[in-house]
């Protein structure tokens, strides 16, 4: 119940503020198990590409999010883990256990994910480089649909050291999947990942 | 006979005249929806309908059922009373101004500035108005606001195109925030011989208004030949000008009834209210284009976004009070 109105309200929230209309450029919308891999620039970007989902399909979305951000303190666990279904990783690689972990085995029980290849917030309308997260990802499951996403706006609505977000109109633009080549480079996939987000600028 | 009817008209209570002009803008919607219908109907029993028509036709339909939502939610409003038309009106102007902005090109060093026009300036600039505070509304934007907000962005210390983003930013909160809230501001105004009745006074100028808009539309689409502005806006045509103008102000006239004005003071208001209506669909599409848009965004289905809907009411609801104001007030 509180999990329910929580959702209503941050989905009513983000409507208001940033629009997050969705824009399904490169395909329809489907149900089938997907990857959704987009920039990132602002706090704000998992929830908006989390609202422009359909909610059948929202409903199965998990948003990876930090855990040393998103772990800590009440509000944000509830949140991060109840509201949004979050799959929390560490961001540090460590020795001793692998970070991709979580991811994969959200991807081994069914469900989509909503990643972001750059790993942390820029300031700016373009992607940065890829990290190699995705294509691990990619690599594990190559029937998991990749689905390019592209956020603009918002790194003018809320970017990194502000408090309070200025309102401005986020469209939410879906490409069409990419397709997955057994014998691609791991460099190479990634360019080609982040030229399909770039296409949809 | 017709001068009973009048006088018959302008003895209705306050709350039957209200009640009669919703009553007359659903049956206009109606029509508008039946006409659209049939229409539809008409095009589709063609052997091979053109793309353009049914292109026309289904922005009409779209544009209608946007309407019946727009009405609703301004009798809704109107219903709440003073508050919640308020309310209606510094929501209106926050979507205004997130569209504006959207298309503005600003930089870091503006984000505070913007942030606080829209979460502290919008309330505040509202507020006075739900007080009656008419000294303060009437300076809080252009002067206050005006000095304020660039020495806001100012602490950024980012000196690149400061001009330029100080400007567009004062220009989009003078158009969204102030001169959009001079509608609802009809509320304040303590109008001789006509205390309690205000609410009809802002239901009149928003009636006149966007009927411009529609009427204009409608004679553009069935007369329309000569272009008044080709570059600025294709749209505009001088017949849909000269046709729903006319018109418009005809309707004008025949609803002075509701107002404190004569039948050809009405006719005045309704001239001015068309003719800046027109200009400030004029401009504002200038100003769109010049920021590389078509629309000004897609929040209302077959009209575009709230500034596409709300240009005409910026430039003439200034002028409409202040007249208002300068005539029939004490």
């Amino acid at each position: 119940m509180l999990i329910d109105i929580t959702r209503l309200a941050m989905i009513g929230l983000v409507r208001l503020l940033v629009g997050a209309h969705p824009r399904w450029v490169g395909a329809a919308p489907s149900l089938t198990q997907s990857i959704y891999f987009t920039n990132h620039t602002s706090h704000l970007d998992t929830l908006a590409l989390w609202v422009a989902l359909p909610s059948a399909i929202r409903a199965k979305a998990r948003p990876v999010a930090a855990k040393d951000y998103w772990g800590r303190g009440k509000i944000k666990r509830f949140i991060a883990l109840k509201v949004l279904n979050a799959v929390l990783i560490e961001r540090e690689v460590s020795r001793h256990s692998d970070p991709l972990a979580p991811l994969l085995a959200a991807l081994a029980a069914g469900d989509s994910l909503i990643l972001f290849p750059e790993g942390t917030r820029k300031a700016q309308a373009e992607p940065s480089d890829f990290k190699g997260g995705l294509y691990h990802l990619a690599e594990a499951f190559p029937h998991v649909k990749l689905i390019p996403v592209y956020l603009d706006t918002l790194h003018r609505c809320m970017p990194k050291g502000s408090y309070l977000p200025v309102p401005l109109i986020c469209t939410v633009r879906f490409g069409a999947t990419l397709t997955w080549q057994a014998d691609e480079h791991k460099k190479a996939f990634l360019t080609r990942a982040r030229t399909a987000i770039l296409s949809l600028i | 006979m017709l001068t009973n009817f009048a006088n018959t008209l302008e003895m209705l209570d306050p709350t039957h005249k209200f009640y009669g002009l919703i009553g007359a803008v659903a049956a206009l919607l109606l029509i508008a929806s039946i006409v659209g219908w049939a229409l539809k109907r008409q095009l589709l029993a063609k052997n091979n309908p053109s793309e353009k028509s049914l292109k026309l036709i289904n922005n009409l339909i779209s544009r209608v059922n946007a309407w019946w939502v727009m009405v609703a939610i301004l009798i809704i409003a109107f219903l709440a009373g003073k508050l919640g038309t308020i309310i209606l009106f510094g929501f209106i102007s926050y979507f205004a101004l997130r569209e504006f902005m959207t298309l503005t090109p600003t930089r870091a060093g503006d984000h505070r500035t913007l942030s606080l026009a829209f979460f502290l300036l919008i309330p505040l600039h509202y507020y006075l108005i739900y007080t009656d505070w008419y000294g303060l509304f009437s300076v809080l934007i252009p002067v206050y606001a005006f000095l304020l907000m660039p020495s806001i962005s100012v602490l950024a210390q980012d000196t690149e195109h400061f001009l330029e983003r100080a400007a567009k930013i004062q220009w989009g909160v003078m158009i969204s925030i102030y001169c959009i809230s001079h509608a609802p501001a009809l509320l304040l105004l303590p109008i001789t011989n006509f205390e309690g009745q205000n609410t009809l006074l802002l239901f009149y100028f928003l009636l006149i208004v966007q009927l411009s808009d529609v009427l204009q539309y409608v004679f553009g689409n069935l007369f329309g030949k000569t272009k008044v502005a080709p570059v600025v806006s294709p749209n505009k045509t001088l017949e849909g000008l000269i046709g729903g103008g006319l018109s418009t102000i005809l309707v004008g006239t025949g609803l002075w009834w509701i107002t404190p004005f004569t039948p050809l003071q009405s006719a005045g208001m309704a001239t001015v209210i068309v003719i800046m209506g027109f200009l400030g669909g004029l401009v504002m599409s200038a100003i769109k284009r010049s920021l590389g848009a078509k629309d000004w965004g897609d929040m209302i289905e077959g009209h575009g976004g709230m500034l596409d809907r709300m240009d005409s009411v910026s430039f003439a609801a200034p002028v409409f009070f202040h007249l208002v104001r300068y005539y029939f007030t004490p």
